[in-house]
């Protein structure tokens, strides 16, 4: 069910961001969207933008964001609709495993 | 010559412990990797400055890994705690995996491998071809998260388990120490001034270090980090935020050089495109800071490690950024 702009969604925290949300592991944001809901993470916890976003404001290349069990970027990257229940989690994109280096 | 010799007394050693383990073949090729001049990329830099890069992706399973990982599985099967009655278990984010696990296949042992659930999946291919068994861990709680989950199962029934715990065993430091230094040495005629090396389990950088400074204390060796906690340079740590390995010896830093993602992967397309050597982003890190030292000198000689192979990097993934 899609709810309006108030929708509440748990976002998971990955271990070496940590220190900037006070060590809590998740953080209830609210947002209809995925970029609302960060948009309001780093709202809440400042320290957290530059790791997350590039100069010119896009998620970095190595942030990955699952909305539940999918990336985003196989939805509707930052503009996919948060709907009640749902869960976000920032995964880092190497464990370190596949930072995908494009020599094309 | 030598690596035969060591070997020779390794393997005597193992067998009178495990007389049912034979060292093969593929064993006897790790070490002793070509130490190559970088030629088009340090184009800029006067004659009297070098940088040379040790080729470690050209070690069996295609890593510097294999050095350590035979180190502490040999040690382990002279002793005795390993043989074909355990399973070798530790935490891995991918080439230490491979390693074990490629040694695993030519010894005939038993390997089990923890790692968060985002290890790529080329990786994990590459770990079960070796007949390696899987174990993934929650991505966010990055190695760490997997080095507890093994503490947790060896903990559980010791008996059954070989845990040769990476990041805290001094034998992985000693294998640089007594091979990677030493050959840096000979290769270089003892003419290195700097080392620089990126910082995983900390091994590479410890063991080197140790041994330069054994043979001149005045060589500076500079410890590479990622510049920020979450990054996308694979294998290395950013200490401040990660366990801190065991190994780490903090005393050895002479400098502190922290390297972007975007420096790392310009850099790794830049060895590729330029160089003719397809390696993977720590070993981009490594040539974005031996670069940096070299700048700044009228006469050297750097030293840095070309760390793992870069076709596990080729996979295609939804983050890969389009080439320039």
């Amino acid at each position: 069910m899609k709810t309006s702009q108030y929708t509440n969604t748990p976002i998971h925290i990955p271990a070496p961001l940590r220190s900037y949300t006070g060590g809590q592991s998740i953080i209830n944001v609210n947002g209809g969207s995925v970029e609302e809901a960060l948009n309001d993470l780093v709202h809440q916890f400042p320290a957290l933008k530059q790791h997350l976003f590039n100069e010119e404001g896009t998620l970095r290349t190595f942030v990955n964001i699952y909305l539940n069990d999918d990336d985003i970027r196989y939805l509707r990257q930052t503009s996919t609709e948060l709907s009640e229940d749902d869960e976000l989690t920032i995964v880092p994109s190497i464990a370190g495993g596949c930072p995908a280096v494009s020599f094309g | 010559m030598l690596k035969l010799a060591t070997h020779r007394v390794v393997e005597k050693e193992i067998q009178r412990k495990n007389d049912l383990v034979s060292v093969t073949d593929i064993i006897r090729e790790i070490g002793e990797t070509p130490l190559l001049t970088l030629t088009h990329i340090t184009a800029d830099l006067p004659a009297s400055v070098s940088v040379l890069v040790k080729a470690e992706f050209l070690n069996p399973g295609g890593s510097v890994k294999a050095r350590s990982a035979w180190r502490m599985m040999s040690e382990g099967l002279r002793s005795g705690a390993l043989s074909h009655r355990k399973i070798l278990i530790d935490a891995t984010s991918g080439n230490t995996g491979i390693a074990y696990a490629m040694l695993g296949a030519a010894l005939d042992l038993r390997i089990r491998l923890v790692m968060p659930a985002n290890v790529s999946e080329s990786r994990k291919k590459i770990m079960r071809a070796f007949g390696a068994e899987l174990e993934l861990t929650d991505p966010n709680e990055l190695t760490d998260g997997a080095q507890r989950r093994v503490q947790e199962i060896v903990r559980r029934d010791p008996d059954r388990y070989f845990y040769p715990d990476q990041y805290n065993n001094p034998a992985n430091w000693q294998a640089h120490f007594d091979t990677t230094g030493e050959e840096i040495l000979t290769q270089t005629e003892g003419g290195i001034t700097h080392f620089v090396s990126a910082l995983g389990t900390t091994g590479t950088f410890t063991g080197v270090t140790r041994r330069l400074k054994l043979h001149r204390p005045d060589v500076l060796c500079i410890a590479v980090q990622p510049d920020m906690p979450l990054h996308g340079i694979e294998g290395i740590k950013h200490l401040e935020t990660a366990l801190v390995p065991g190994i780490f010896d903090i005393s050895l830093v002479d400098e502190d050089m922290r390297v972007s993602t975007d420096e790392a992967v310009a850099m790794t397309r830049r060895l590729a495109v330029e160089e003719g050597l397809l390696v993977g982003t720590s070993s981009g890190a490594n040539v974005v800071a031996s670069l940096r030292v070299a700048e700044r000198l009228h006469e050297g000689t750097v030293v840095t490690i070309l760390c793992d192979d870069g076709t596990h990097y080729l996979s295609e993934s939804p983050g890969s950024e389009s080439s320039p």
